[in-house]
């Protein structure tokens, strides 16, 4: 039987392995969002990667860097700070290649992510949910200061995160607009997404693109610090990269996240509808052009928070869960 | 520059994180008057002294591990402390975290 030759590019291709799988996401068009005719919106569907999110792409590429360099040994466990995905990607990662990883995540994630690190056979250790991600970045930093058995890749400051991006997601990207991209909206976390496509487009496209970070705007039993001097930088962000860099509202991104639900039949993580918010924003402010956005997870890991389902002002805990 | 006698500059509000309310008397919002960004966190410290060494650094810009936002936008990816307030804008303080989910 003769099959015509596949036309769409992002049709998921065949790999050998499921880790060989990671990235070559699809770019899909949301019409509904756009507030005007000439702009064009496009959600770059990292929710697509095998476990559920962007983080395949970083987690890959921190664990292939340390085996090139040869840091992993053969009785060291594998250590890192994550408010989920990361731990979830490189959990499956791990799994695969038969490594040990131990994760440090705040204890007030959804129970989704516990679960789903269980599944792969990750040990998890709670860091006090009330200091947030920067928490278990404290805490897995001194552990692995004190215990030369941990190997801790640390995507705050690892170049491979920004890497993954700067070689995966954004050639991608720019063979599907054929590099007709006008704006950049990705979510500050670590910093990897908007560093790596950052710097990728501004290479290839120069100051026509705006780069534009989301970031959670903290509840407030995260920002309980004692002192501001208590904040955290990670070392891979580079402000100077930015173009905007706008906060969004747990409240709001709840909002946004049932509008993409709702609107475009796309099921998409908290942190999503934040940056969907800020593209709409940029989107609005522009008489024409693409505007990128990066989905990074699906919904299935925050269900039993109700976001999808209980008016937003029901949800429990909306302030001081990490969404991000 | 702003002339004796001549208009003011802009009230805007600014939102107090957790962290500093001890020192602005536990105030969760306060108007402070201003041209641009820095007029403005300079005239909350002059009215509130216990604010000044947290907001700003020994070289007078802003702490580096303080986020300062204009209606919603960082200031530091726009002008800084030289950022133009107008009236009725907001400002809010807030400390620099990191997130992880999106990287």
């Amino acid at each position: 039987m003769s099959v015509p030759p596949l036309q769409n590019k992002p049709c998921g291709g065949r790999y050998g392995d499921l880790i060989q799988s990671i990235g070559n996401t699809p770019l899909v068009e949301l019409k509904r969002l756009s507030p005007k005719p000439g702009v064009r919106i496009w959600a770059k569907l990292e929710s697509r990667n095998p476990t559920g999110s962007v983080k395949d792409r970083v987690a890959r590429a921190m664990i292939e860097d340390a085996e090139d360099k040869g840091l992993i040994g053969p009785d060291q466990t594998i250590l890192e700070p994550t408010s989920g995905n990361t731990g979830i990607s490189l959990a499956m990662i791990c799994a695969r290649k038969g490594y040990r990883l131990k994760v440090v995540m705040p204890d007030n994630v959804t129970p989704e992510r516990t679960q789903l690190l269980k599944m792969y056979g990750a040990e998890i250790v709670y860091s006090p949910g009330d200091q947030g991600s920067n928490g278990a970045v404290a805490m897995a930093l001194d552990m692995a200061a004190a215990d030369a058995r941990y190997y801790m890749p640390y995507q705050y400051g690892n170049e491979a995160n920004p890497r993954a991006h700067y070689e995966g997601t954004a050639p991608e990207i720019l063979e599907e607009l054929d590099g007709n991209i006008d704006a950049f909206v990705a979510g500050l976390g670590t910093g990897g997404t908007l560093m790596g496509n950052g710097r990728r487009f501004r290479e290839e496209l120069g100051e026509r693109v705006k780069i534009v970070a989301a970031e959670p705007m903290q509840g407030e039993p995260v920002q309980g610090l004692r002192s501001l001097d208590d904040g955290f930088i990670p070392p891979i962000i580079d402000l100077s990269l930015l173009d905007r860099k706008i906060f969004v509202t747990n409240r709001d991104a709840v909002i946004w996240t049932r509008k993409l639900l709702d609107e475009e039949g796309l099921f998409a993580g908290v942190s999503s509808g934040a940056i969907a918010r800020v593209a709409v924003r940029i989107a609005g402010e522009m008489d024409e052009g693409n505007v990128v956005f990066i989905v990074c997870d699906d919904g299935w890991k925050y269900l039993s928070s109700g976001v999808y389902t209980l008016p937003v002002d029901e949800v429990e805990n909306l302030e001081s869960t990490v969404w991000w | 520059m702003r002339l004796p006698g001549s208009l003011a500059g802009a009230m805007a509000t600014i939102r107090i994180p957790p962290v500093l309310r001890a020192s602005v008397g536990g105030e969760r919002e306060l108007n402070a008057e201003g041209s641009n960004v820095g007029e403005v966190l300079r005239a909350l410290a002059d009215a509130h002294p216990a604010t000044a060494q947290q907001i700003f650094g020994a070289d007078g810009d802003l702490n580096r591990y303080v986020n300062v936002y204009l209606n919603d936008e960082d200031v530091r990816v726009l002008d800084g402390l030289d950022t133009p307030v107008a009236e009725r804008d907001s400002l809010v303080i807030l400390p620099a975290m990191a997130g992880g989910a999106e990287g």
